[in-house]
């Protein structure tokens, strides 16, 4: 198992938005985190990532990581997908990757060539200011720039987020990409046949606490909960 | 004309002394939220530290070591104070520098009396550089454009061409991000907080015999630099630049106008006279008014450009 999640609390201010979540990944796989928009899914992606401080289990490799700062959790093998981007806009495009980079010139399972090769476009623009790239090549550019720093485990935060559907497809393809490679992945996803398509497991969020654990023929046979819990 | 050659190169010269100070208040600014109220504190440290290590080793060597002490103490502040006080919110902060600025004045009134500072030019650089239509210019002060434009070059240099620089333009917009990329971004922030106190405490060196190195140095720079800021916009280096020789050619030049409003209204064929408040107003001169005219600009622009001249966020 590559991350346990166990009884996680975290509040802003006065509100407490999650309420004892526990998850697992093992080595290698695709686990999805669904749930409406505002259950806490992304807080518990920061809250893992030590972005918010929170309460309970985080052990990554079997090693306690709560309360460590976010480089410190970086510097452990966890990369972190923003559901916001977050790409730095007056830097260039490869200025951006080579700012996924934990040491300069150090590379892991990814390296410029493999990039460029995934994203053409990105090797046509890589001297341009990111802040002008469309919002894919923005979300492909973000993905990318974790991967330098060849994390173990990827955060990822709604990738295919405002994307069009051809786009969507492009991201799957990243993800399976990105796990063949061996690395695990905890996807935060609202739409729910990409979901269903590359999990090996999923977790339904509903009110800050897991509602449902189990598999994408789970989910798939268990109406209820996708009505009760996913559908709008 | 050679007034206007004398005072275009004053007010480069006191536009980069400018620079060298607001370019690290920016930066500090923009990457952490923090107005740093002290930052002009720092540049009378650097100047004072100049005056008493300059007795003993010589100034050349205080050039040097003034600013590195300057840089301890910014990183001694960043770490010790402002990091522990971070966690109550930007007003807390703010406070905080307000508070040592008070600390500063004392302490440099305590050490070093009231007085002005016999800290004098080095008799090194006091000769006159060359003459031109009668009037000299002095070999200091072209050192001192060296030392600024030498300053710029570096900082530029630092800032694109290294990987800290990088990281440093990565927080400058999302801090958060790149810590979660893997970046210390505390220790980002000290080092860019001891690097703008190197370069206030540098400008305190070259200042403080050009000026006067007196107790209420900061209290005269503090609010111009703050002006420069806000002016040139905030995270803009390049338009702080601008801002900063811009205001050093309007506040040298302003000082050696003596023409007034009404002066400049004459050729249209408009003459106001009489006893009152308005014609008082319009026959001010110019040279009365130079103090006031960077915070005049500085509402001038905010009412057509609330961002500054070339800033890029709100806060």
């Amino acid at each position: 198992m590559i991350l346990e999640v166990r009884d996680l609390h975290a509040y802003y201010g006065q509100s407490h938005i999650l309420h004892g979540v526990a998850m697992d990944v093992n080595d290698g796989e695709i686990v999805s985190l669904l749930g409406r928009n505002g259950v806490g899914r992304s807080t518990a992606c920061k809250s893992i990532m030590g972005l918010v401080t929170a309460q309970g289990t985080v052990k990554f490799k079997g090693k306690d990581i709560a309360g460590l700062r976010p480089d410190q959790v970086a510097h452990c093998g966890i990369g972190y997908v923003p559901e916001d981007r977050q790409i730095f806009p007056t830097l260039t495009v490869r200025q951006n990757l080579e700012l996924g980079l934990k040491r300069s010139g150090t590379f892991g399972r990814w390296n410029f060539d493999d990039v460029f090769a995934l994203f053409p476009n990105l090797k046509a623009r890589q001297d341009t200011s990111a802040g002008v790239l469309s919002g894919g090549e923005q979300q492909m550019l973000t993905m990318c720039r974790t991967l330098m720093g060849d994390p173990d485990l990827m955060l990822i935060d709604e990738p295919t987020e405002g994307l069009a559907p051809k786009l969507v497809e492009q991201v799957g393809e990243l993800l399976a990409e990105i796990a063949r490679r061996g690395v695990s992945v905890l996807l935060v996803e609202q739409k729910l046949a990409i979901a269903l398509k590359i999990s090996s497991r999923l977790y339904v969020m509903g009110h800050g606490r897991i509602v449902f654990e189990g598999t994408p023929g789970d989910l798939g046979a268990n109406s209820a909960v996708r009505k009760e819990w996913l559908e709008v | 004309m050679e007034i206007v050659l004398v005072s275009l190169f004053n007010g480069l010269v006191y536009g980069m002394l400018l620079f060298m100070l607001a370019s690290g208040l920016t930066l500090i600014f923009s990457m952490m939220g923090v107005l740093n109220f002290a930052h002009a504190s720092i540049y009378m440290i650097g100047a004072y530290l100049a005056f008493t290590v300059s007795r003993f080793v010589g100034f050349f060597p205080a050039l040097i070591i003034a600013p590195l002490l300057c840089a301890l103490i910014g990183a001694a502040i960043e770490v010790w104070g402002l990091r522990r006080v971070h966690h109550n919110g930007h007003i807390a902060e703010l406070l905080f520098t307000f508070g040592l600025v008070f600390i500063v004045q004392r302490s440099v009134q305590m050490i070093w009396g009231m007085l002005p500072m016999a800290y004098r030019v080095p008799p090194s650089l006091d000769f006159s550089l060359f003459t031109i239509y009668g009037a000299n210019f002095p070999a200091y002060r072209g050192f001192m454009l060296l030392v600024s434009v030498g300053m710029l070059v570096a900082t530029w240099l630092l800032l694109k061409k290294t990987r800290i620089g990088l990281v440093i333009q990565a927080a400058l917009t999302h801090p958060q991000m790149a810590s979660a990329l893997g970046h210390n971004v505390p220790r980002v922030f000290t080092i860019v907080f001891a690097g703008g106190c190197l370069l206030a405490g540098l400008a305190g060196v070259i200042g403080g015999n050009y000026q006067t190195t007196e107790p209420g140095m900061a209290e005269s720079m503090g609010p111009i630099v703050f002006v420069v800021v806000v002016f040139g916009g905030l995270g803009s280096l390049a338009g702080c630049f601008v801002a900063s020789i811009l205001m050093g050619l309007i506040m040298t030049f302003a000082v050696v106008i003596n023409t007034s409003m009404l002066d400049l209204l004459r050729p249209l064929g408009i003459t106001v006279t009489g006893d009152n408040l308005f014609t008082e107003i319009l026959t001010v001169p110019v040279a009365r008014i130079g103090a006031l005219l960077p915070f005049a600009m500085m509402i001038i622009i905010l009412s057509f450009r609330p961002r500054g001249l070339m800033g890029t966020r709100d806060t």
